[in-house]
């Protein structure tokens, strides 16, 4: 199967304004990539021009190898599941399923069959002879993916499918869409959503958009741990983000010496720390910090702490306390050096 | 509810049946009253007689029933067609060529149907078309002026209609005449039931053009009820007048009762 989704520069505007601006990126056959950005961000437009529902002011797109920029959206072999679903509401549900099929003049003995297997794989066999209508959130969107699945597109299209949904339905519809990938293995995925947890729980690799522009793409355990730009440390996993100073042997912040992995830094130059908010601890240690407490919110099985540190504010998720320090009392933090990461040039304020 | 006291919701109801009353109902009352009536006698008619109504059924009566019936469903049927298709061709043009799209449906609206009835005698009084005393010519001005109705009331719902429908279908390789016709037509359904009904009401009462055009084989019944209290036949035009009240109730009631799937969104 040809599978696979390439933008070649890929650019869009909408009156005047680019909404996406010279996208690169390769989906590989079989993987799944997660278009992760907050709203405006251009990924929901790089998913429509895959689809065919934006005309690219330049570049082109491929799928499977093919120039796809041309084509009109029913000759591209996608299949696509939104945010609202979409079902045909005056179709039963294996009648919205049996679309895609009817409509590429399947032969008619297959599709009762290939109707059936759809809505198998996604549980809803017991539903076939409902209306939209009568079904829940949840269950309609199962359908939307199953209509999608049966006309077995080269490229799977998924534009916020689980944003309508509520948080324990959207854990189980996640697990859900890992399982049905794996019994597709050949199929290529794009992901978009702004939701970082299913993006990281999803895909093979992300790609995070802002402002119309790609800022990094990596694998999820490389954005996470090793994050290339401000955007993606504070936008995946919510990073405490401090302005330094490059040392010799380290970075200076607030007057501390903080020991951390800098090899080719130039000594003077500005810099930002980027420490996650769970890998910093309470107490003395190496790369200890010194602030007040600000505020505490207790969330089940840890507590936030808000502490200023010298006018930053430093964010630490610590493992449930017995006795929480008290609003204005001084406390030290520390991280270990191999938790941080120091980004290029440029001073922005955690 | 807007109106919480009990007093204030009882006012409500007065005022509502001191207007609807007077304004709405009594005349029809009186038409049905007096299309049971031999004669006139005060402030009301006396002699229950169902003569006119007998008459009413028969001979020119019943065929200007029938010419009107013929009338209306042709004219609603073309119009519906043709104000369908401007309706979706405007909803895909940009924006200048929608508004002078549909400024030009709208024209038999904004212009009085009594010009509309003139235009269209002059225009085909001569060869190389020439309809002036052929029924097509009654058809053709009804067609014009419920044409705007159907495309303003089909169009109203095009523009409702979302997108990701259409998108979702095209997602799933339908070409666009088999979203057409699977996907947007059944969605507009409801629209066209509607606005199918509006042009038959309209079409069931038109008298101003169609007094300009009409031949005398093809005598619509409002036409037929003008000259008949025109003459002072005031009673036989009541029982006529009722008549066309109930066929084009009936009519709508039942194209009410046609309830589409896709109503029930």
């Amino acid at each position: 199967m040809n599978s696979g989704i390439r933008f070649d520069g890929v650019s869009v505007a909408y009156g005047g304004t680019t909404v996406l601006d010279h996208l690169d990126l390769t989906v590989e056959p079989g993987e799944v990539m997660a278009l992760l950005g907050p709203s405006g961000s251009g990924k929901t437009t790089a998913l429509r021009a895959v689809a065919g529902f934006v005309r690219p002011a330049s570049g082109r797109v491929f799928i499977g190898g093919q120039d796809v920029t041309a084509l009109p959206p029913y000759k591209r072999g996608i299949g696509m599941v939104v945010q609202q679903y979409a079902l045909f509401p005056h179709l039963r549900v294996d009648a919205n399923v049996a679309f895609g099929l009817k409509a590429q003049k399947a032969p008619k003995a297959e599709i009762p069959a290939r109707v059936a297997e759809a809505l198998e794989m996604t549980g809803m066999a017991a539903y076939a002879r409902r209306y939209p209508r009568e079904l829940s959130g949840g269950q309609q969107q199962r359908v939307a993916i199953a209509r999608a699945l049966a006309i077995r597109p080269r490229v799977l299209l998924l534009d916020e499918p689980l944003s309508a949904l509520d948080a324990r339905l959207r854990s189980g519809m996640l697990a859900e869409l890992a399982r049905l990938h794996r019994e597709l293995p050949d199929v290529s995925i794009l992901y978009v959503t702004h939701d970082q947890v299913e993006a990281l729980t999803l895909a093979d690799r992300i790609a995070v958009m802002d402002k119309a522009r790609l800022q990094d793409c990596g694998t999820p355990q490389d954005l996470y741990r090793r994050p290339r730009t401000e955007f993606t440390a504070s936008f995946v996993g919510n990073a405490n983000l401090l302005p330094v100073t490059v040392a010799a042997d380290g970075v200076l912040f607030e007057g501390a010496e903080l020991k951390v992995p800098a090899a080719d830094a130039t000594p003077g130059s500005t810099a930002t720390l980027c420490v996650r908010p769970h890998l910093v601890g309470l107490g003395d240690g190496p790369n200890a910090l010194r602030g007040r407490v600000t505020e505490v919110q207790w969330r089940g099985s840890t507590h936030r702490l808000y502490v200023e540190v010298g006018g930053h504010r430093v964010k630490a998720d610590v493992r449930e306390l017995r006795e929480t320090p008290a609003l204005g009392t001084e406390v030290t933090l520390h991280f270990a050096p191999q938790d941080a990461v120091l980004l290029g040039a440029g001073v922005a304020d955690g | 509810m807007l109106v919480h006291s009990r007093t204030g919701r009882w006012t409500a109801w007065a005022l509502f049946a001191v207007l609807f009353v007077p304004l709405f109902a009594l005349p029809l009352l009186v038409i049905v009253a007096a299309s049971f009536s031999t004669h006139w006698s005060g402030a009301f008619p006396s002699g229950p007689t169902t003569a006119h109504y007998t008459a009413a059924v028969r001979g020119e009566s019943l065929q200007a029933l029938t010419t009107s019936l013929v009338t209306a469903v042709t004219a609603s049927l073309v119009a519906l067609t043709v104000g369908t298709w401007a309706a979706l061709a405007s909803a895909a043009m940009g924006r200048r060529g929608r508004r002078i799209l549909d400024a030009l449906f709208m024209l038999p609206v904004a212009v009085p149907s009594v010009v509309v009835g003139l235009a269209v005698l002059v225009a085909f009084s001569q060869p190389p078309v020439l309809l002036n005393g052929t029924r097509w010519i009654v058809i053709l001005a009804h067609t014009v002026l419920v044409t705007a109705f159907a495309h303003q009331s089909v169009s109203a719902a095009v523009r409702r209609l979302d997108p990701m429908y259409e998108q979702a279908a095209a997602g799933l390789g339908a070409r666009p005449s088999y979203v057409l016709l699977r996907v947007r037509l059944p969605l507009l359904l409801p629209s066209l039931n509607a606005a199918a009904g509006l042009c038959f009401a309209l079409s069931m009462g038109e008298l101003s053009a169609t007094m300009m055009l009409y031949p005398p084989d093809w005598l619509p019944l409002p036409v037929l009820i003008f000259t008949a209290t025109d003459r002072g036949s005031l009673f036989t035009g009541s029982a006529l007048a009722v008549i066309l009240m109930a066929a084009t109730l009936l009519a709508l009631l039942a194209v009410s009762r046609i309830r589409t799937r896709a109503s029930f969104r």
